[in-house]
C-alpha cells in the first residue's frame, strides 16, 4: 500500500500539533483523527505543504449530524497523497446552533463547491468561503436538509411510519 | 436577458449581453444551467447553476437498508451504472468484512469495464456531434446497443441496472451471456479502429479541438480534478492502479496519460482507456475459464438473499431471507471509504454505520460534481462554441452532478 506507515504521519502530526491532534484511529487502515476548528485550517496546510507529507489532493469535504452529542455537527475531511498513496480522514466537531469553521479554499479551488453542498445540508458557516449560498437545493430553503431532525417524508402521512421498518 | 449589446460611442462604453445556456439546450445533453456574460462570441464570465435535478439520495439512503441502496447509485452516472452498483457493492462488503470468490471479481471487472467503454464511447461520440460530425457517433451507438444487451442477459435491466448484490451476484452468466461478451469483444476492435481513422487526424475536428480548454496538472489537482480528465493532464492517478479493488491488481493494463490537458487529448485518452478496457475483457475471461463453474457469490448468508424456491421449502432460508429483509443481522459500528474508478473519475462512498439496518450517514463522492465547478472559470475568454465541446468533453453527466 502506502509508501508511509499511518504511524508516521501521526507522529509528525503529534510533534507539530501535540494534543490537537485527538482520537487516532484506523478504521479499515485509514488514518483518521479529530482536531479543533481553531487548529484545522493550520492542520490542513500543514499537511499539504510539508515536503515528505505531501497531501495535496483534497479528496471530500463533507458533515454529519449526531444530535445527541455536545457539538452535533461533524465536519469531514478526506486528504489524498498521490506521491505517498496514502488517505487521511480529519473531523471537527462544531456547535450545532452555529457551526462556523475557516474554509479550505485558500488552499484548494475544489474546496469551493464542496464546502457550499455542505452548508446547503448542514448549514455549517465557511469563513472566508467566496460565495457561501445554496448549490443543490432552492435559494429560499430555510431548513437544512441532512440535519437529521428534518423528515425524509411529510410528516403528516399516515400510511408510512417508521416503526413499522426500523428507522 | 436578451438585452442588446450597446456601444455607446460618445463613451465607449460597452455593454455585454447576458445568454442562458440551459437548462435544457440541446448542445448541453442534460439539464446544466450557465449564465453567461457575452462579450460578442466571447465568454466574459460565467455562473453555473445545478441542482435541478438534485433528488436528495443521501437522505433518502439513511432510509433504506443497504441492499435498497443499489438502485439510487444506478441513476447517479447513469451512463456506466454498473460501475456504481458494484463500487457500492464493494463497499458494503468492505465494511463487513466479506472476501468475494475471484470468479466474482472477475465477474464483477468483465461488466464494470463494459460500463467503461459505454461511458467514454458515449462520450467521445457526443464530442463528435459537437463538432459536427453526427457519423461516428451513430457508429458507436450500435456498440452502446450491445452493451446493453449484455447487461440485459446479466441481470434483466438495460439503462438503470442495479446489477449484483453485495457478496456477489444474483446469478450466474448464462452461456448466451459470455457468447455475447465473448462476440462484443471480437467485434468492437474494428469499429473502434474505424471511429479513430475518422476523427483522430480529422482536419475540422482537430482545429475544433487542439489546444482547447488546456489544463496544467497544478490546476487540475488544485481542483480536485480526478479520472480521464486529469489524466488527460498528465497525472497517472487511477484508483484501479493505485489502490486495485476487486482484484484489479491481477490484470495486465497501461494507465494512459496525456500531456496538455486540452479536449483533443481528453478524446485521445478516452480512446486508449477503451482499448485497455478491452484488453481487460480479454484477460478476464481467459481467468474465469480457469476458475470452478458455477461460483457467483461470496458464501455470506446473514446478506445474500437465498433463492427464492430455498425460502419456501427451506427452514434456514426462510429465516435467513426475514432477518435480511426485516434488517435484523448485526452489522459492525464503523465507518469505511470506498472508491471506485467510475467513468468520470473516482467515485467514493463514504459510509457511517450505527449497527442498524440502514446507513447513519452515506456520502458520494460524485466526480462529475467536483470535476464540472472548474467549467465556469475555465470558460472565461472562451468562445462559446469552444465552450459547448469543452462541456462535452468534460463528460458531466447531470444525474451525477445533483445526486
Amino acid at each position: 500500500m502506502g509508501k508511509i506507515s499511518n504511524q508516521a504521519v501521526l507522529q509528525k502530526l503529534n510533534s507539530r500539533f501535540a494534543e490537537n491532534i485527538a482520537l487516532p484511529t484506523e478504521p479499515y487502515g485509514l488514518l483518521t483523527f479529530e482536531t479543533t476548528k481553531e487548529e484545522i485550517f493550520d492542520v490542513l496546510s500543514f499537511l499539504k505543504e510539508d515536503s515528505e507529507l505531501r497531501f495535496n489532493f483534497l479528496t471530500d469535504i463533507t458533515a454529519v449530524h449526531y444530535p445527541e452529542a455536545d457539538l452535533p455537527i461533524v465536519v469531514v475531511y478526506h486528504l489524498h497523497s498521490f506521491v505517498n498513496n496514502v488517505r487521511v480522514r480529519i473531523k471537527v466537531a462544531l456547535d450545532g446552533v452555529n457551526p462556523v469553521i475557516p474554509s479550505a479554499t485558500q488552499l484548494w479551488e475544489g474546496a469551493n463547491w464542496m464546502e457550499r453542498e455542505t452548508y446547503d445540508f448542514f448549514g455549517v458557516q465557511f469563513q472566508g468561503h467566496p460565495n457561501l449560498v445554496r448549490i443543490l437545493n432552492v435559494d429560499d430553503m430555510t431548513a437544512f436538509p441532512m440535519r437529521k431532525e428534518f423528515p425524509l417524508e411529510d410528516p403528516n402521512r399516515v400510511d408510512k411510519k417508521d416503526f413499522y421498518f426500523g428507522r | 436577458m436578451n438585452q442588446p449589446a450597446i456601444v455607446d460611442s460618445q463613451s465607449n462604453r460597452k455593454e455585454t449581453l447576458t445568454l442562458n445556456l440551459g437548462p435544457t439546450h440541446p448542445a448541453t445533453h442534460g439539464v446544466f444551467q450557465n449564465v453567461l456574460e457575452m462579450d460578442g462570441e466571447r465568454i466574459v464570465s460565467g455562473v453555473s447553476t445545478i441542482g435541478y435535478i438534485h433528488r436528495a439520495f443521501e437522505k433518502i439512503a439513511e432510509h433504506r437498508p443497504f441492499y435498497q441502496i443499489t438502485p439510487l447509485t444506478d441513476r447517479m452516472n447513469y451512463c456506466s451504472s454498473p460501475i456504481n452498483n458494484m463500487g457500492w457493492h464493494m463497499t458494503v462488503e468492505k465494511m463487513l468484512d466479506i472476501q468475494t470468490p475471484k470468479r466474482v471479481d472477475y465477474m464483477r471487472v468483465i461488466v464494470m469495464e463494459l460500463a467503461r467503454i459505454s461511458d467514454h464511447l458515449i462520450c467521445n461520440g457526443i464530442l463528435g456531434v459537437d463538432t459536427g460530425a453526427y457519423t461516428g457517433f451513430l457508429y458507436l451507438m450500435e456498440q452502446r446497443e450491445h452493451i446493453y444487451e449484455i447487461y440485459e442477459e446479466i441481470c434483466g435491466a438495460r439503462l438503470t441496472t442495479n446489477i449484483g448484490r453485495i457478496g456477489g451476484f444474483e446469478r450466474d452468466f448464462n452461456d448466451l451471456a459470455f457468447a455475447k461478451i465473448k462476440k462484443f469483444v471480437k467485434n468492437f476492435g474494428p469499429v473502434l479502429k474505424e471511429f479513430e481513422q475518422l476523427f483522430n487526424r480529422n482536419r475540422i475536428f482537430m482545429d475544433r479541438t487542439v489546444g482547447v480548454a488546456p489544463v496544467t496538472p497544478e490546476v487540475a489537482m488544485n481542483y480536485s480534478w480526478t479520472g480521464p480528465i486529469l489524466r488527460a493532464t498528465g497525472v497517472d492517478y487511477d484508483v484501479r492502479a493505485n489502490e486495485p479493488y476487486s482484484s484489479y491488481e491481477d490484470f495486465d493494463f497501461d494507465v494512459p496519460v496525456g500531456t496538455t490537458g486540452d479536449v483533443y487529448d481528453r478524446y485521445i485518452l478516452r480512446n486508449e482507456e477503451m482499448w485497455q478496457s478491452l484488453r481487460i475483457i480479454e484477460q478476464a475471461l481467459a481467468k474465469i475459464d480457469k476458475e470452478p463453474k458455477g461460483v457467483f457469490h461470496a458464501n455470506v448468508p446473514d446478506f445474500y438473499l437465498p433463492p427464492k424456491e430455498e425460502v419456501y421449502n427451506n427452514m434456514e432460508a426462510l429465516i435467513y431471507h426475514f432477518k435480511i429483509v426485516m434488517g435484523e443481522v448485526d452489522t459492525p459500528k464503523t465507518e469505511v471509504y470506498h472508491c471506485v474508478e467510475g467513468g468520470n473519475g473516482e467515485l467514493g462512498f463514504y459510509l457511517i454505520n450505527d449497527g442498524g439496518r440502514t446507513p447513519y450517514r452515506l456520502h458520494f463522492r460524485r466526480p462529475s460534481f467536483i470535476n464540472y465547478q472548474m467549467y465556469a472559470p475555465m470558460s472565461r475568454g472562451m468562445l462559446l462554441s469552444d465552450a459547448i465541446v469543452n462541456m462535452s468533453s468534460l463528460n458531466v453527466i447531470a444525474g451525477e452532478l445533483d445526486a
